[in-house]
Order: C-alpha cells, then structure tokens, then sequence
C-alpha cells in the first residue's frame, strides 16, 4: 500500500521540517487549486507524471508559472524530439500510487516510485515557499525548498534542481545536458518480498537499522547441491542486492555464488569425478576477485557505520 | 582551448597530446614510441613486470601484463626503495567533467587498486572539480556535485576505505596544502608553464595558476593528517600518459623545494569503440561502453558500433584472417580478458579465420558484462555517508597494513 498523507505528515514533522497545510474540497488542477489556497504563503507548484518510449518514468515538478515545454525536456534527456508524453492514469495509481490530479514530488516516498526519475524547478529555491498536495488532493502544504530537500534526503533521493525554461542547443558536441536524470534501470514494480525491509534498511540514513537481520529471511544453502536454489538471482540491480553490513546475509550470499559456479548440473556432468579438483580449481580462479570485492564493499560499509557513529558520538557526561 | 598559434599548425603534422586534448596524426593512430621519446619518459619492460611479481607475491596485473601501463618515470627507484622496506603512497585523480563514466575511465582506478592491495600502500585521489570549473565553464555547486558523483564509482573499484583519501579541490586546498602550491608556484615561470601547457593571453588567470594544484598531492607534507613527520615518503602516480606534463613540471621542482620527485606509471589511451582513429566522446553514446549501461546496450554497442578487423564475407575471413591491428573487440579484450592463454587462442584463431568475429564479440560482450555488472553492484552499495567518509579529513592509522 502506499504512503498516506497521514504518513508523510507525521514524517515530515519527524524531521522537523516546517511546513503549513490547508485541507480544502478535492482539487484535480492548479487553477482549482489556486482558487482554494489563495490565502496560503507560498507559490503554486504544477507536478506532471511522464514517460518516455522505454517505459522509464519522471516526475517533473516546477512553479505554476514556469513554462515547461516537453519537447526540449525530451531532447535534454537525450530522448530525441518526441520521446517524453504525460503517463497513462494507471501509471498513476501503480507507480506513484496517488490519485488523479495528485501528482508531486512526495510520491516519490513510495517503494513503487524507486526508479521514477524526480526532476525539480531551480526556481523553487528562491521562492520563501512552495505548494504541493501531500499525496491527496484534498490538502495542500507548503514548504521552503530546503523543507523538501531534507525530505528527500532522508528517503535516499538526491535533490538537485534545474533551469527548465532553459533550451540548450543539443547536438553532437553538446551532449543532452539532462540525461543523468534518465533512470538507469526500467522500473521493476513488484519486488521479492524478502527485499523490500532489507532495501530500506542499507539505503538512505538509517545506518544502525541495517544489522537488523531478523526482519529478512536468509537463504539457506542446500549442501546436496539443490539446481533451484542456486539459479535464484537478485533481480534488482540499483538497490544493493548484496547485505551490506550483516556478516551473516554477507557469507550466506558468498556460499550462494560458489554453490552457483559449482554445484550446477553442469559443472557435475562436465567434471564428474574430478568436481572435487574442479571446485578447488574454480574457487580460486573464478570466485576470488568477485569474493575479494563483496569483502572490500562490507568494510568500507562497516567502516562508514563506525564513522557514523563517531561523528555523532556524545562522550560520556562526567 | 589553450592553444598557441603553432600549435594549430602542429596539429596538421603531428599527433597532439596534453591533458586537455588527445589526438592523433590525420587520420592515424598515436605512436606512442614518438610520444615516450618526445616525453621522455621510460618503457616498462617484462623485467619489471617481474620483479612486481616477485616483491608482491602475487601474478601481475593483466594491464601490466599486457602493456597497457606502459611507460614510467622512476618506477626502479619505488622498486628499488620498497625491497629496502621504504614504503610509499599512490596518488592519482580525476577532472569530474560528467557524471557518466565509461570503462576508459576506469581503467587508472582499476589499476591503482590493483597497486594498493599488491604493496599494501595508501592511496590519495584528488578531484580536479575546480579544473573542470574553469576548463568546461561549470558552476562551482554543479562542478562540486559532479566530484561527488564521480567519486562513488571510484569508491565502487574497490578502495579500502582505511587506505584511502579522497578529496576535492574545492573542499582541501588550503593549509599545508595551499602553502605546497605556493612553494611549486614559485619556482615555475609563466613562461615555462605556457611551454608546457600551451596557454595563451586569451587564458584566464586561474587556468595559468591551476598546475601547481595537480602537482602538489606528489608532496606528503601536503597531507599532515595522513603523513605527518614522513617527509620522506615517495610518491608513486598511476595515470594515463596525456597527464605528464603536469608531473614533469612537478618533478622539475621537487628537488628545488626539498621533495622526492615523484614517480610515474602511465597508460596508453583506452580506443573508442569506432576504432583507434575515432574520439571517445560523451555526446555519442555509442562510442565507449558506460558504466550504467545495461546487458542490452553492451550486447548492442559491441555488435553494432565496435569497429572490426574481421573480412567482408565469411569465405574472405577463412582466406585472409582479422586485421588484429585495428580490430577493437580484439583490444577491448586485452584490457579486460584476463586469462593469457584464453586471448592467446582468440586471437591465433581470429587472426587465421578460424574464428569468426561473431565469436569474438560475444565472448567480448560476457566480459564487459560481468565488470559492468560488478562494478554496478558494487556502487549501488555506495551510500552518501560512504562518501563523507572517504573523503573526510581523518588519520589512517592502518594504511601501510
């Protein structure tokens, strides 16, 4: 289910970013919209939800007034002249997982909306404030850019604004100056279930949450040489598949890949007798390096935790 | 750019190569016996690839082995220190002009890592962001965001974070460093360093002042968090060969100051897909392998775009053989393959017509792959945090471990 206005309030109070909220008759565009807020502080905000021929996704979130045509947008992100168009409305509800006439950079909350890509308005940050609906349409909040920033950092989102008036010349010697905001991967909706807490919990700032191993469940690695279990591999590339932290999911996810490179039906038709030799031979040569690099990412991940820890560390009082 | 008059008549006759513009005579290849004659730097040879195997008690790199490091400055003076049980340190760097790298990139990144774990040694890596502020008019923020950007996928290589110290410009000059830099400024004329780099009246001031900044990380006493009281600690510099006259001008100053000089070890230039001749750019996609590029685009890129030495029809293959001279899956391969005997066969087979391209490609194609995809993984596991701390001023307590 997807975040609730309720939710995202509380967390933003959490955060203690500071923001005011109107709740107002459902608005489906700006210009309703406008009728209702008139006495708030703050500038209207217009959000469009668009995809490109890829099946990629962008939430493009910019002041009401700032005029936002989608054929430069789209050769800016390197998509050519026609490659952006406004997402159909069940891309609304499974993606963002908002209503019609809601869309806005918080839905980006949603584990759903993990590949859209966000792209903002420079012209937010020089507003004192800026309205958005917080995932209804029946209330709108408004929030200094900064507010939203803080926001965004904390689900792991790096804010970064743009110019979107702006119309660079885009040709061969002048690369499409947006395509980093082309997400890299297509969307992937539905994940593993075991993944999703493991996900939150070795992104964004929640540090100490990612040794928390007793919300995943770990793999366990058949020694009869079980094909099936060893032909299961991460589906989702961005998220960090491996544990990061958890010495425990770490070795578990080693002994996957050697099980892999030779316990296959392969390998023990090729090799028969000699697996013996065989899996000593493989384990050197082929698993090393992808061995060595899993140990170096968990102490560099270790490491950061323990540097964490100590740039906020209160010595004991006396 | 910073050209000088000559130069563009140079440019005609000969191959052009500094740290802002690599390119070959018209329509050629860059002789790189030219270029080490002309730089004067020395070739590594197999003795020295040796003698690495023999003090780190492990096989050499494949880019060693297979000559893509391959020229040095002083590399038997580092050898030679380190048997006597003189440590160093290794310092290289990146000018963070885009947020997208392709394997070319890497290639320095790969190779030092390499380093650092062979001889146990710290490593700095330096973001030029405020080189790349001036050289490609960026903001300062956008050219800021960029060092941190680029500086994930070079964590993603593999650094040891108690080993290693990244930073940026914008964020380090300053302190000992600033005072190094102004100790190096000193001693270089405007004039010498207009024969170096080729700036002219039309140059902004801080591009005439920026060199001393890429050469002052070559001192420790640059680091006093780090090297403290080593003032006597060599400096060894993985980097691609276009990089050099930044460092002969530092090792010119070196000992006018008091400071070891640092040595070199440099690299030849990773070809673009199109083939020897062409120019990797970032406006065209398809001329270099990214890093976020998908199974899919590799599989494309290396079919479609990379340029072969393969015949025209199948039976001229089988008669003539690959042309291994400019065929690209055959150099992507000698990068990146790293089973000898395995490139050995590939290219007896390819070069007689046994083998056709197709094969080539797609074995190609599984390599590039598999770095991808490791490298991918490995940089999603790159938080922000990670990168606070890599790059956070702090002792190194175990680095020569």
């Amino acid at each position: 289910m997807g975040y609730s206005k309720d939710q995202l309030l509380a967390r933003l109070k959490e955060l203690q970013i500071e923001f005011s909220q109107y709740e107002h008759p459902v608005v489906l565009t700006v210009e309703a919209q406008a009728k209702y807020v008139g006495n708030m502080v703050g500038v209207l905000s217009k959000n469009l939800f668009l995809k490109d021929k890829k099946h990629r996704y962008y939430v493009v979130s910019a002041l009401a007034d700032t005029k936002v045509d989608l054929k430069v947008l789209s050769q800016r992100l390197g998509l050519g002249k026609g490659g952006l168009r406004m997402a159909p409305e069940e891309a609304l509800g499974e993606i963002l997982q908002v209503p019609l006439g809601c869309v806005t950079p918080f839905a980006v909350v949603n584990e759903s909306a993990r590949h859209v890509s966000l792209l903002l308005d420079q012209g937010f940050k020089s507003q004192e404030c800026c309205i958005f609906h917080p995932l209804s349409n029946d209330m709108s909040i408004s929030l200094n850019a900064q507010g939203l920033d803080t926001f965004l950092k904390s689900i792991g989102r790096n804010p970064s604004y743009i110019d979107l008036e702006a119309n660079p010349p885009i040709g061969k010697d002048q690369p499409p100056d947006l395509a980093a905001f082309v997400p890299s991967d297509s969307p992937v909706l539905s994940d593993l279930p075991e993944k999703a807490p493991s996900a939150q919990d070795s992104t964004g700032k929640s540090v100490g949450a990612a040794t928390n191993s007793a919300a995943v469940t770990a793999k366990a690695v058949k020694p009869s040489g079980n094909a099936q279990n060893v032909k299961e591999k991460p589906v989702d590339s961005v998220r960090p598949s491996i544990p990061a932290a958890d010495a425990g999911k770490f070795v578990e996810e080693l002994l996957d890949r050697a099980s892999a490179l030779l316990i296959s039906e392969d390998s023990i038709k090729q090799h028969g007798g000699q697996l013996g030799a065989e899996v000593a031979n493989n384990i050197k040569k082929c698993l090393r390096e992808d061995i060595k690099n899993l140990a170096t990412i968990f102490k560099n991940t270790a490491y950061t935790e323990g540097f964490y820890a100590g740039t906020r560390y209160q010595p004991k009082r006396l | 750019m910073e050209k000088i008059e000559d130069k563009n008549q140079q440019q005609e006759e000969e191959q052009v190569v500094n740290p802002w513009e690599v390119s070959a005579k018209e329509g050629g290849k860059i002789d790189y016996d030219k270029l080490i004659d002309k730089f004067g730097c020395q070739r590594l040879d197999q003795s020295f690839v040796d003698r690495v195997q023999r003090l780190t008690s492990r096989p050499p790199h494949v880019f060693l082995r297979r000559g893509v490091f391959f020229a040095h400055r002083d590399f038997n003076d580092i050898l030679d220190a380190y048997e006597r049980g003189e440590k160093f340190y290794l310092y290289t760097g990146r000018g963070p002009s885009s947020e997208a790298l392709h394997l070319g990139h890497l290639i320095p990144f790969m190779f030092t890592k390499y380093l650092q774990d062979a001889f146990k040694v710290p490593l700095v890596i330096q973001l030029t962001d405020d080189e790349k502020c001036m050289w490609k008019n960026l903001s300062v923020e956008e050219s800021q965001r960029l060092a941190r950007e680029n500086a994930k996928d070079i964590i993603a290589c593999g650094f040891d974070i108690s080993k290693t110290f990244i930073f940026s410009d914008f964020d380090y000059v300053g302190g000992a460093f600033y005072k190094n830099m102004v100790k190096v400024a000193k001693c270089v004329t405007y004039n010498k360093v207009v024969g170096i780099f080729g700036f002219t009246g039309e140059d902004h001031i801080g591009k005439v002042s920026f060199p001393p900044v890429q050469a002052v990380p070559s001192f420790p006493s640059s680091f006093p968090h780090l090297f403290s009281g080593k003032d006597n600690l060599r400096c060894l510099i993985p980097c691609a060969i276009d990089q050099d006259p930044y460092f002969r001008m530092t090792r010119d100053v070196a000992p006018r100051i008091g400071y070891h000089k640092p040595a070199l070890i440099e690299s030849l230039f990773f070809p673009a897909l199109q083939g020897e001749t062409g120019k990797m750019s970032a406006s065209d996609p398809n001329s270099a392998i990214y890093v976020t590029d998908s199974v899919k685009d590799i599989k494309h890129k290396v079919n479609k775009h990379a340029f072969t030495g393969g015949q025209e029809s199948i039976e001229k293959h089988r008669q003539y053989g690959a042309n291994l001279e400019v065929d690209i899956p055959i150099k992507y391969l000698n990068f990146f393959l790293e089973d000898d005997a395995e490139l050995e066969h590939i290219k007896k087979e390819y070069g007689a017509g046994r083998m056709l391209t197709g094969e080539v490609k797609k074995r190609l194609t599984e390599v590039l792959t598999q770095l991808v995809e490791r490298h991918r993984r490995a940089r999603a596991a790159v938080t922000d945090e990670m990168v606070d701390a890599f790059m956070a001023v702090r002792p190194l307590p175990s680095m020569f471990d």
